[in-house]
């Protein structure tokens, strides 16, 4: 079966991960589906189709046929799936990850970070490095979109394309104030249930993309310009790092933030919500920066046709 | 009262949505155009999904769980209609035709193939 629609492929790639998000529903893990749902099906799917609105909607028909494209690309899967064999069943006792630092994980984590949601303890302060590499990872990618989109300087002018619609338009007030809204609690209740940095990011840009969409990419940068979300997105990420600065200043460990206060715990706790911040921030400005270039680009080649 | 309604009413609220989800189901198979199609998926979402949550309402206990749920209700209730109404919007502005009209309501496929219904 082949797709030449390529609005249907993005569409099903959303679907997909929205299926995948129920299914890490189902095997309570709910930090995990929650970020499959905001970045897979939600602002991933947004970008692509985005990104079909340069490119155009219908692959061009290819006759020939890729044997040997064919044949490693069978070859990969299959050796994938043989691998899969040596996996250890769901929810082995004796499986490789439960037998490592997970249990040292869940057992301490209420009392050396005091934080309940063991995901985000492990994500900010246990595996903090691996974290900070992830987001210069988001940042670096950010440079790239900005390096490839942004040289003509070009600003959109494009009438939003949703202009028109009476309907969404009055929805939409009511609702970006309750996503900026839900995006703050999930930031900042991600010590305490699922959600965190990068999730609020993302539904952060949500909210200022659905803005830009229904009024405009001007309307928009009036909200953050253009020089803000390039500040922003990297003041997230030096916050980040100057947290792990600090402690190092203050005599302990890179990221080991229970040296920041007198109580080690608290100190936990300040350094996990100071990083998350800097996720956050990073993230949303990113995103959000990332489909404004696609706006732009798309006017430029507007106004060269 | 409070028993009553617990054992009776919500469970009949949740049969109700589920058959509700289910027609929205088959609906969207077995109708014949898009807009009929589209139709039927906004049964699923308001009423289907709406029952379902108020069986949930009454079955739940704590405060915090009826507030919670009734939030995703009141959110539910304003964003499906308003997607619907977008989806329909679009299909019509592409020049997707409802069955039984005859002339085309408005054509900018700007060269590309007609859409498929």
């Amino acid at each position: 079966m082949r797709f030449r629609d390529l609005v249907a492929v993005v569409m099903l790639a959303g679907l997909y991960s929205l299926i995948a998000s129920g299914l890490f529903i189902v095997m309570d893990a709910a930090d995990v589906a929650f970020t499959e749902a905001a970045v897979g099906a939600g602002v991933s799917t947004l970008l692509m189709l985005k990104t079909l609105t340069l490119t155009g909607r219908y692959k061009t028909p290819k006759t020939s046929r890729h044997i040997i494209a064919f044949v490693s690309v069978a070859l990969t899967g299959g050796l994938l799936i043989y691998g899969t064999h040596d996996m250890a069943p769901f929810g082995s006792a004796d499986a490789p990850s439960q037998n490592h630092v997970s249990r040292d994980y869940l057992e301490n984590s209420i009392s050396e970070t005091g934080t309940p949601n063991v995901v985000t303890s492990i994500l900010a302060s246990y595996r903090g490095f691996d974290t900070l590499g992830e987001l210069f990872v988001i940042f670096t990618a950010g440079i790239g979109v900005l390096v490839l989109f942004d040289g003509t300087g070009a600003r959109s002018t494009l009438r939003p394309p949703l202009a028109d619609h009476l309907v969404l338009r009055v929805v939409t007030r009511i609702l970006i104030p309750l996503i900026l809204l839900f995006a703050l609690y999930v930031q900042f209740h991600g010590e305490y249930g699922p959600g965190g940095g990068f999730q609020a990011g993302v539904i952060f840009a949500a909210a200022l993309i659905l803005y830009s969409i229904l009024f405009g990419a001007a309307a928009a940068r009036r909200i953050l310009s253009d020089d803000e979300t390039r500040v922003l997105a990297a003041i997230g990420l030096l916050l980040f790092a100057s947290v792990g600065v600090m402690t190092v200043l203050m005599g302990g460990a890179f990221l080991d933030y229970s040296v920041l206060t007198e109580d080690p715990v608290a100190g936990q706790l300040l350094g996990i919500i100071l990083v998350e911040l800097g996720v956050g921030i990073t993230v949303a400005s990113m995103i959000f920066r990332t489909f404004l270039e696609f706006e732009d680009r798309q006017c430029a080649d507007e106004a060269q046709k | 009262m409070m028993t009553l309604i617990q054992q009776l009413i919500a469970p009949l609220m949740l049969i109700v949505g589920s058959f509700l989800c289910l027609t929205g189901a088959i609906g969207m198979l077995r109708f014949p155009d898009f807009f009929t199609r589209v139709h039927a998926t906004s049964v699923t979402e308001t009423l289907g999904a709406g029952l379902i949550l108020f069986g949930l309402i009454f079955l739940s206990d704590g405060l915090v769980e009826v507030i919670k749920l009734a939030l995703i209700l009141l959110f539910l209730l304003i964003t499906g209609p308003t997607a619907v109404h977008a989806l329909a919007k679009a299909a019509l502005a592409a020049g997707v035709v409802p069955d039984g009209e005859t002339k085309k309501i408005s054509s900018q496929t700007n060269g590309e193939p007609p859409l498929k219904r």
